[in-house]
């Protein structure tokens, strides 16, 4: 389209509270970040760390009891969150679509299949119910359902939950949507169905050139669809950067642990590492870093102040003070370390080609810049 | 599916065989006969009446014939009204009591779908409350306290409908109302549960990504989702609306099974009594096995697995 | 930017790490789930008003042995008086009554004394209304209590053997169940009645007859839920005797649905009770219920509603009452529907 560098979503700020009866939940703090044309963004957490309701707000679909306290949300430059229901409404399924984490229960039990996909176009386009339902064979086919055909009459129990979450697929990218927000959507799958369906996502990625927003816990799955990474932790976005400054040079003890409790083929020790602890009660945030509690690096500061972004390259920032310059040098995990080294000699060769990037623990201050996601 | 229907059908004859059984004998239990009130009978007498009814013969020999009458929809003679079978009592009265229930389950059902609706759509709104309201009052205010406040007030108050009697459509307007009440608030109430369920579901979810407005949401698939259910539920609601005929028919005098079942109750009617609670339970008995046949039909996901039900 | 981040000089010290971190620690402050429950159910005002509507009811009724004591005295020369109370001079209330589009003073024509007033009136054989409709609410709400209590053991029971014991012993109690409940309920109700003849227990029996299927149908479904779950399995790998597991891991499981069911049983059986003592099978006379009241004062509505009408409001504030909390119980207890 226009300039490919543009940003076709811009979140900014963004803070929701959730009125409950036990009181405010503090869901999302602060949270900014950018989407480019065709590329893939995931953000990763724990559940509960506010990942869905980050994508709630996108499309516009917040629960009543919630309350956008600062920030904003802009779909090429326009404001998601002051838009009228009814631009609402054609903005999403047609401009942002979204497909969810339950195949199983995403789609209506007693709608044909083939009605359920030909709706948004029918919707958005305007489309007869018979050229609506032409394309929705033709989009049907393309999600790979075979005997399509025959079986766009059929009802979602008569499909499993790989080909479910197809046809969802199929109904979200109909109408060629310019974002395509994916919500854990292969949790809920058989390890080898999750395979086939991220490589639809990407087949279909490039033949509609559309942008994913990509919401897992996972990290494995990131490794193989994402450009860049945003992690957040409690509600707030801890560290961002491409994927591999994500997965070679991590710098968040979050990260850290993230990556550690990940099994690879190197595991040796026959035992995962986990993150100890339990995320923040979000109803009554602690003070300072929010992960000081569960962080073995938690240092006096962190319980004080929450820590800025600190920028580690131009793509890469993260929000810890132990890359603020007076802190101590502190040895990461053996496995973090090695996949330092990894980075380190990657980048000698050249392989990596994003951004040059600051010697580990020298970093300069996170100012803004055009890249930056907020602090 | 056919093998599905025979063994239901099976299973319904022998239910009403059960029943047959098990009131025959209850009834031969009881204290009373056709003479409870004529005591002062000579033996030979006596005599010539239980051969008419043919309670001389030894109780098994009773049964047999009862059960074989019965299969061909014969009760026998009613005590009450001398020499005229109950299967002409009945089926001389099966029209207002039919035409009753049949308005009110659709007057109640109807008004019930649009109200529950209504209040799930608009949860926790004055709409949602007022409604809810309505239907506790519904289901809370006894049937007969209902009929004879509207006779009272709609009747004889305001003489906008006939206080009693059986005659043209407005006869049937305020006992419809009446047994309307109870299947109008039991509708209400499960439409807005199932509905406030579907409207919490993921593909309602799904629904609003894909851009339908609120209206299309409801109408493409919170509706339908929410109220193939209810088929479920019309089998009590006809055994309710029974309940109610009794002292309905009898408040507004209308010449129904309910209105008969209640004099030959007491009256120790044996055969009408008999003859009633089979109809009854064979009109249940009919009625969910046909709903659960309707279910089947409408919803996709038992149709096409066809198995159980 | 950087004058803000004036830092301690201490800041980045590692903090000592405490004890080991629980990684099963729950922030939310931990609740029973009936304390759980108790605290949503007064949440919902509805539900908590009619609880202190029943709780006063009740107390009035259970007292009313004390306090109405003659509920069938009857005084010929004080039949139908309508309600008066002493200094209270509106039309209903002050003794008047319309007798052929004039409103007179019934008590004066009666030539009733002055000092003898009828709070609600009188019935058509001089008996105190408040007196009757006082006992006839004690004999409904027995009633009602007695039928659910017999529902609940017969149902409860019924249904978790059926669904332990599983196989052919299942199929067959399901069946029995099946045959029951094609029988339309009233008439169940009112063959049992027949055989039985009046009084209250042969009431209570029939309509616990009638009730228990639904109590049965529900706790099977619960108890064939349980009894897949894990913690069931463990106590059964460990050799607990069923009775115990019973009594241990399921009552307590079945304890919600069980609660719920029987607030919605309690106004049902109140409501059956009064339906078959207002067709002439239920409570025999002189005794009130509220069925027999409500029936009594049908045949003068016309020319003395009152009759009718506190009966009915009783009744039917009773019957409101257990349902709107019955709602409730069944919001507070289901903590799916309780989010929304």
């Amino acid at each position: 389209m226009e300039n490919a560098d543009e940003n076709i979503l811009e979140v900014k700020n963004l803070t929701i509270d959730f009125h409950t009866y036990a009181g405010t939940v503090k869901a999302i703090r602060d949270v900014s970040f950018h989407l480019k044309k065709g590329e893939t963004l995931a953000i990763v957490g724990e559940s509960g760390s506010g990942k869905t309701v980050t994508t709630k707000t996108i499309m516009g679909l917040l629960a009543n009891n919630a309350e956008v306290v600062e920030g904003t949300v802009k779909y090429h430059g326009k404001n998601v969150l002051e838009m009228s229901e009814k631009e609402l409404e054609n903005m999403r399924g047609k401009d942002i679509a979204e497909i969810f984490q339950d195949p199983m229960t995403s789609l209506d039990p007693t709608m044909r299949i083939g009605r359920q996909i030909a709706e948004p176009l029918q919707i958005h386009k305007g489309y007869s119910r018979e050229k609506a339902n032409k394309q929705a064979l033709e989009m049907l086919k393309l999600v790979g359902i075979t005997n399509a055909e025959e079986r766009i009459n059929d009802y979602p129990h008569q499909f499993s939950g790989g080909m479910r979450q197809r046809i969802v697929i199929a109904i979200a990218l109909v109408c060629y949507p310019e974002i395509l927000i994916a919500d854990e959507p292969t949790t809920a799958l058989d390890v080898t169905i999750q395979a086939q369906i991220l490589d639809l996502m990407k087949e279909l990625q490039e033949k509609i050139s559309t942008s994913i927003i990509f919401i897992t816990h996972d990290l494995g799955v990131v490794a193989g669809m994402a450009d860049r990474v945003a992690v957040m932790y409690a509600g707030k976005i801890v560290e961002y950067g491409t994927v591999d400054e994500i997965f070679y040079n991590p710098q968040h003890p979050y990260t850290w642990g993230l990556l550690n409790s990940m099994p690879t083929l190197d595991t040796r020790k026959g035992k995962l590492e986990s993150i100890p602890g339990t995320p923040p009660d979000l109803l009554d945030p602690p003070t300072g870093d929010p992960f000081a509690a569960r962080n073995p690096y938690a240092m006096k500061i962190d319980e004080q102040k929450e820590p800025p972004f600190f920028k580690v390259s131009d793509t890469h920032y993260a929000a810890t003070w132990l890359l603020h310059p007076d802190a101590p040098h502190v040895d990461p995990p053996d496995a973090i370390k090695h996949r330092q080294e990894v980075y380190a000699e990657r980048l000698k060769k050249g392989t990596i080609n994003l951004g040059h990037i600051h010697s580990t623990g020298k970093t300069s201050f996170g100012a803004d810049n055009d890249d930056a996601i907020g602090e | 599916m056919a093998k599905y229907l025979l063994k239901r059908i099976f299973y319904l004859f022998l239910t009403l065989f059960l029943i047959a059984s098990i009131t025959f004998f209850l009834m031969k239990l009881m204290p009373g006969t056709p003479l409870n009130n004529q005591a002062k009978l000579s033996p030979q007498q006596i005599k010539i009446i239980y051969e008419h009814y043919g309670l001389n013969k030894p109780v098994w020999q009773q049964y047999i014939s009862y059960i074989v009458d019965a299969a061909h929809g014969n009760f026998g003679l009613s005590y009450q009204f001398s020499d005229q079978p109950v299967s002409y009592l009945i089926s001389s009265r099966i029209g207002p009591s039919l035409q009753l229930g049949a308005q009110a389950i659709i007057v109640g059902v109807f008004f019930g779908i649009i109200v529950g609706s209504l209040s799930a759509i608009r949860k926790n709104t004055w709409i949602d409350g007022a409604s809810t309201f309505i239907s506790i009052l519904g289901i809370s205010i006894p049937s007969f306290v209902l009929a004879i406040l509207l006779q009272y007030y709609l009747g004889l108050k305001l003489q906008w409908f006939p206080i009693a009697d059986w005659g043209g459509f407005s006869y049937t307007v305020l006992p419809t109302l009446a047994l309307a009440a109870s299947p109008f608030a039991e509708t209400s109430r499960f439409v807005r549960t199932e509905m406030v369920d579907v409207l919490g579901s993921d593909y309602i979810e799904l629904a609003k990504a894909k851009g339908l407005s609120r209206t299309g949401i409801v109408w493409h698939h919170a509706l339908r989702n929410s109220l193939i259910p209810l088929v479920t539920v019309i089998g009590p609601l006809a055994a309710a609306i029974m309940t109610g005929s009794m002292v309905v028919e009898n408040i507004f005098s209308v010449p129904g099974i309910g209105e008969q079942f209640v004099k030959s109750i007491l009256v120790n009617d044996y055969p009408t009594i008999m003859g009633v609670t089979m109809l009854y339970s064979a009109l249940l008995c009919a009625i969910l096995l046909l709903t659960d046949i309707v279910y089947g039909i409408i919803d996709p996901r038992i149709r096409i697995s066809g198995n159980e039900g | 930017m950087e004058e803000k981040m004036n830092l301690a000089p201490d800041a980045f010290e590692p903090v000592s790490k405490k004890d080991e971190l629980d990684d099963e620690k729950i922030v939310a402050p931990s609740r029973t789930f009936v304390q759980d429950a108790w605290r949503r159910l007064k949440q919902n005002k509805a539900s908590f008003i009619a609880l202190w509507i029943l709780a006063i009811i009740f107390v009035v009724a259970f007292t009313s042995p004390i306090t109405a004591s003659h509920p069938n005295e009857s005084n010929p020369n004080y039949a139908n008086l309508p309600p008066k109370i002493p200094g209270v001079n509106i039309n209903g209330l002050n003794g008047t009554s319309v007798v052929a589009g004039k409103r007179v003073d019934a008590y004066k024509q009666n030539h009733v004394p002055s000092k003898v007033h009828y709070t609600l009136g009188t019935d058509y054989l001089g008996r105190s209304l408040a007196q009757r409709i006082l006992r006839g609410t004690l004999v409904s709400l027995l009633i009602g209590l007695f039928a659910t209590l017999i529902d609940l053991i017969v149902g409860v029971g019924y249904g978790i053997v059926s669904a332990w014991k599983g196989g052919i012993t299942d199929i067959v109690m399901q069946r029995i169940i099946e045959v029951i409940s094609s029988v339309p309920n009233i008439v169940i109700m009112v063959l049992f009645m027949l055989v039985l003849k009046g009084g209250m227990l042969p009431i209570i029996l029939a309509i616990a007859f009638n009730g228990w299927t639904t109590m049965a149908r529900l706790t099977r479904a619960q108890t064939l839920q349980l009894k897949s779950q894990e913690y069931v399995l463990a106590a059964r790998t460990l050799g607990e005797s069923t009775f115990k597991i019973a009594i241990k891991h399921l009552l307590p499981n079945l304890s919600s649905v069980i609660i719920i069911q029987t607030m919605f049983t309690i106004p049902s059986a109140i409501f059956f009770e009064a339906f078959l003592s207002y067709i002439g099978i239920g409570i025999q006379a002189p005794t009130a219920s509220l069925g027999t009241l409500i029936s009594d004062g049908q045949k003068n509505f016309q020319f003395l509603p009152y009759q009718m009408w506190y009966p009915a409001i009783v009744l039917s504030v009773i019957m409101i009452a257990f349902n709107i909390l019955a709602d409730g119980l069944r919001d507070a207890f289901d903590p799916r529907t309780a989010r929304r």
